[in-house]
């Protein structure tokens, strides 16, 4: 029996046999496909849009009114609350619309019989992981975006002029967003059905929030947990956020005293190799036999 | 591949869980563009010999291939020509229709006209409308239009009906005429005898497990199970005889002048046909564990 088919209806072009590079061209053309029929979909999903793609605008602005009377920097250099909270807010919408977003969304898929029915269709998982992660982009500059332009419109936030913080910001954040997204497909394997997910992972993303200087000032924390924090991503993707938004005089208030981007640029890549590597071994369109 | 081999060839199948064998030896074959109908009660195996054949499962053991492949390892490019429809799908779908037929088909090189198929599946009306917001026998159409969209050459269907009103369900055996019209080559699991029996050239029946008949639909059972059955009622004592001369029967009836009472001539239905099959497997089953 040879390889190829000789009926009227088999004019296909052989995918796998085609060469490497139309291969890696195919992955990519499904994959923007996939990112649009993304993002459409999150948009259309209200609870989603709410939960993560919201949350930090409303988070900042709960923030900004309710300690809108207090002084977060000192006399001779005055920090209102929401210049105080806005790298924190963006570090938040790392995590939401990466990793809790991706773990829940993902879950769900599995559970619903979605995944179930990729598996049964030549789309690559390739192009399924360029479409979430192209997802997660999106929504995640759109969201960014917001929160800059509320806390500079509504709240008066003074943004940096300097174009070096504006490129530590971008790849702070292409590298935070990939990370969480990555580690957010790595997590989705964890809920057992797709019910649970949200009850698995929001509590995970919670701690690390809290932990990681979003909504707690993480000079305020003890030197202990500072450390504990200091071996997840979160962390480092706050404190880069900072150093691009805070005064420099916060410098001091850091670890070892100083915003430190090459430990950031280090832990938050190292977390994503670790996430690729999980999503490698664990990722199945299904559980084959459960 | 030449065009004589059979599309799909399983031979022994058989699939474990522990000591429990969900399938057991099944051996059937699927020529190009037959249709092949595999029925059987709930848990007898339908849909886990569907799902092995689609890739789903591992096998435990037996050959098996669909295209002339390996289901077990079966690549994007044999998926490609493989449309599947599974026997459950729930998706929120928060996308249309045709989004939804758009977006799947642009994952096969040679896929079908969007429109077409969703003409095809009955859905003109609601093509702009979220899938989530659909009733679940429209659903179920969405599940079979995404089923065929990739111009498929080998078509699984698993209780694709189920939830369907009868005037959706003759316009669904409408669109697999056509596709069997057009070479497609199709296994169908179905609860339905009158869906095996409009659609399918031949037809397996499984229970526990086991392919206990197998034939064109109109031989299952047997010419036996075909004989037709003569009731009548004498002094109020029901009786019952299978004869191949019924004419011949009904005649010595009447040969003292008397009309019988409740006199009937029944040729067993497919269903009828079938149910026998089914409970003479229990029945042996039960003989076999008893001893």
């Amino acid at each position: 029996m040879s390889t190829t088919t000789s009926t009227p209806t088999a004019a296909l072009a052989p995918i796998t046999k085609s060469s490497v590079g139309s291969r890696l061209g195919r992955n990519l053309t499904l994959g923007l496909s996939r990112t649009k029929y993304e993002v459409r979909a999150y948009f259309r999903q209200g609870d989603s849009v709410f939960f993560t793609f919201l949350f930090p605008v409303v988070m900042l602005t709960i923030f900004a009114v309710a300690f809108s009377e207090q002084n977060f920097g000192t006399e001779a250099e005055p920090l209102t609350a929401a210049a105080f909270y806005l790298p924190g807010m963006l570090a938040a919408g790392l995590l939401l619309s990466g990793l809790q977003n991706m773990a829940i969304d993902i879950a769900m898929e599995r559970s619903d019989g979605t995944l179930k029915r990729f598996a049964g269709t030549p789309l690559p998982v390739m192009s399924y992981f360029i479409g979430k992660i192209g997802q997660v982009f999106v929504t995640g500059v759109l969201q960014a975006t917001l929160v800059l332009l509320v806390a500079g419109v509504a709240f008066g936030v003074e943004l940096p002029s300097e174009p070096s913080k504006w490129l530590t910001f971008a790849w702070v954040f292409v590298l935070g967003v990939t990370t969480s997204a990555v580690l957010g497909i790595a997590l989705s394997a964890l809920p057992r059905s797709g019910k649970s997910a949200t009850a698995v992972v929001i509590p995970i993303a919670l701690v690390l929030q809290f932990i990681s200087g979003v909504y707690l000032g993480f000079s305020m924390l003890p030197t202990w947990l500072q450390n504990f924090a200091s071996a997840f991503p979160l962390k480092w993707m706050a404190q880069g956020m900072r150093e691009v938004f805070l005064p420099a005089s916060f410098e001091v208030l850091e670890q070892s005293e100083s915003w430190n981007l090459p430990g950031v640029a280090i832990a938050t890549g190292l977390w994503l190799v670790v996430g690729l590597i999980v999503t490698r071994i664990t990722f199945r369109w299904i559980r084959k036999d459960s | 591949m030449n065009t004589t081999a059979p599309v799909v060839q399983v031979e022994n199948l058989r699939k474990t869980y522990g000591s429990f064998a969900a399938v057991d030896s099944v051996s059937f074959e699927i020529q190009r563009g037959e249709t092949f109908a595999l029925l059987g009660p709930n848990g007898a195996g339908k849909s886990t010999t569907i799902e092995i054949l689609e890739g789903y499962r591992d096998r435990t053991s037996g050959h098996a291939t669909v295209l002339g492949v390996d289901p077990g390892k079966g690549g994007l490019d044999w998926k490609a020509r493989l449309g599947i429809v599974l026997q459950s799908t729930g998706e929120s779908g928060n996308v249309t229709v045709r989004e939804q037929l758009a977006h799947f088909a642009g994952y096969y090189p040679n896929p079908r006209n969007v429109d077409e198929v969703i003409n095809a599946v009955g859905l003109d009306e609601k093509a702009g409308t979220l899938i989530r917001k659909l009733s679940g026998g429209q659903r179920r159409r969405v599940d079979v239009a995404l089923g065929i969209i990739g111009n498929p050459e080998m078509l699984f269907l698993d209780e694709p009906t189920t939830g369907f009103d009868p005037e959706a369900r003759q316009q669904f055996w409408q669109l697999i005429r056509s596709l069997k019209s057009d070479g497609t080559t199709i296994l169908l699991t179905t609860h339905y005898l009158d869906e095996a029996a409009q659609l399918g050239d031949r037809a397996g029946v499984i229970a526990g497990g086991k392919m206990i008949d197998i034939g064109a639909i109109d031989e299952l059972g047997g010419a036996e199970a075909r004989v037709p059955i003569v009731r009548w009622r004498e002094g109020g004592v029901r009786h019952e005889e299978r004869t191949h001369t019924p004419g011949a029967l009904v005649a010595s009836l009447m040969a003292d002048g008397a009309e019988p009472s409740g006199l009937e001539i029944i040729r067993p239905s497919l269903e009828d046909i079938y149910l026998q099959l089914v409970a003479d497997h229990a029945t042996a089953r039960e003989v076999e564990n008893a001893r």
